[in-house]
């Protein structure tokens, strides 16, 4: 009944039942699972209070990852923030500091959500909970925005994939900025056509993006591709928001980056054999570490 | 076609950095703990591949014995797991080591404990998904996702029967079930995957039938 595999079907099904990506996600997950709306809804309340602290502890805690490479600079750019509006504006400031703050407490060992995936778990917190900030949403609205995510990411895992060995960082940190594009689009009361503009306006902005992790680990450059993540999904939405929309419809665009990631060399899909991982700089670092694990 | 549910997409809720090594490094650990189903005193991680090389940077080793200890990839204490064995008087030990034919995210845990020696190899597959691929020399293969039932036997027509009739009896589903064996009428193993958990009573009842040695039955982590 509330069964879809494509962005197209999904929006049929809004226009069909007058009703939001998010609530038609919830009633596709009541179907599925065979459980009330309550406890589908309780389940991401879970989601959401994992997304709150992980945020908070980023801002406010001394994150160190464990590799010791990256930490603190997301509580560097919110203390660089809270007192004047930076150059991108405060709402926008924030959503970034929160995305890298998740991100960081990610690679110290701590407690997140993978959204859709543990290297691109900033995005959709980041973006979300910034907006929902400056919107006065209520923890309800939020959580429905998460199921607008979920909708969203269904349709790209259907289609294309959400893994960046697969698909570069393209399918990571692109998807994950779809998905809260959509979110937010839908939070700041966009219609379901919006949201897919807004999905359509964020993995356009990073199509052919390559996974390069600097020795492999989830930190360099994951953690500030986040950062951009949320801010690509911010300005997505305030286009859709517009009434600008894609000219080449969502699903064609997922389609395109999943035939893009088909064509990327290996080397640029996570396996830390290319891009940034293969600077100088890159090789430096993983030598240092490697000689580490082996000295103990 | 995997139908997706919205906790597929946004979820699990894990102990950073990474899905396949650390969350999944930590149901490994899990796993291997409930197939030895005792008391244990020592763990040896043999880490291959990509586990070998990166395992303290994404804190495999912290995670997979975070696992042997009995927690899962949720566990706020996980980065803890060292200080938390030595505590408990569990020793342990990782080592870089070169596995024939492993898939990149492997990694090969040796126990001691109540019940002897034994040897759990798995591997990480992506996303946190798993699958043990050995127990002792014995190749087999699940995943961890479903309640899994295990049982060591003499390969003999009939046997399967006697335990799928149990299963039966008890109302439950088999999800997907494989046979594995050593050589013709010798050890064999049966990987039974489930839609619940097989009640203690039907377990006893398994381990009655005669052409059996073990039956393990492991719930999902």
């Amino acid at each position: 009944m509330y069964e879809f595999r494509t962005g197209n079907e999904l929006l049929n099904l809004c226009n069909i039942y007058g009703a939001s990506i998010g609530e038609i996600t919830i009633l596709h997950e009541m179907e599925m699972s065979e459980k009330s709306r309550e406890e589908v809804i309780l389940k991401m309340k879970e989601n959401l209070d994992v997304m709150k602290e992980a945020a908070k502890d980023g801002l406010t805690k001394d994150i160190r990852s464990v590799s010791g490479l990256t930490g603190g600079d997301a509580r560097r750019l919110y203390e660089y923030v809270k007192d004047r509006p930076g150059l991108s504006g405060p709402g926008m400031a924030m959503s970034v500091a929160r995305a890298m703050a998740v991100s960081e407490v990610n690679a110290s060992m701590g407690k997140i959500v993978a959204a859709p995936t543990a290297g691109s778990c900033g995005i959709i917190p980041g973006a979300l909970l910034s907006s929902a900030e400056m919107l006065g949403s209520t923890d309800d609205d939020i959580i429905r925005a998460l199921f607008t995510a979920s909708g969203v990411g269904m349709t790209i895992a259907y289609n294309a994939t959400l893994s960046g060995a697969e698909g570069g960082c393209q399918a990571e940190c692109g998807s994950a900025a779809a998905m809260a594009a959509a979110a937010v689009t839908e939070l700041a009361g966009g219609n379901p056509e919006m949201s897919l503009n807004a999905a359509a306006f964020a993995l356009k902005a990073v199509m052919g993006l390559v996974c390069d992790p600097v020795a492999g680990l989830v930190e360099v450059p994951c953690i500030k591709r986040n950062a951009f993540g949320a801010s690509n999904a911010l300005v997505a939405a305030d286009m859709a928001m517009a009434g600008i929309k894609s000219k080449i419809p969502f699903d064609e665009v997922v389609e395109a980056m999943y035939r893009v990631g088909r064509v990327m060399p290996c080397e640029l899909r996570e396996t830390a054999r290319g891009g940034l991982a293969d600077t100088p700089t890159g090789r430096k670092i993983k030598e240092r570490l490697f000689q580490r694990e082996r000295n103990g | 076609m995997k139908q997706y549910s919205s906790f597929d997409i946004l979820g699990p809720i894990m102990i950073g950095p990474s899905s396949s090594h650390t969350a999944g490094a930590a149901r490994i650990g899990s796993i291997a703990r409930r197939i030895y189903g005792g008391r244990i005193d020592s763990a040896r991680f043999y880490l291959h591949g990509s586990f070998a090389e990166t395992y303290r940077g994404h804190g495999t080793d912290r995670a997979l014995l975070a696992g042997i200890l009995g927690m899962d990839p949720s566990d706020d204490r996980l980065r803890d797991s060292m200080e938390m064995a030595k505590e408990a008087g569990i020793t342990f030990e990782f080592i870089p080591a070169e596995l024939r034919d492993a898939h990149p995210n492997t990694v090969m845990i040796e126990l001691d404990g109540e019940n002897g020696r034994m040897c759990i190899t798995g591997s990480s597959i992506g996303g946190g998904s798993i699958v043990i691929t050995a127990i002792d020399d014995f190749n087999l293969e699940f995943t961890g996702d479903y309640p899994t039932l295990i049982t060591s036997h003499i390969d003999r027509p009939g046997v399967i029967a006697k335990v799928t009739e149990i299963i039966r009896a008890y109302d439950i589903n088999i999800a997907f079930m494989k046979v594995f064996r050593q050589q013709k009428g010798r050890e064999a193993a049966m990987i039974i995957e489930m839609d619940s958990v097989l009640p203690g009573q039907a377990i006893e009842e398994i381990k009655t039938i005669n052409e059996i040695s073990r039956v393990m039955m492991i719930e999902p982590v």
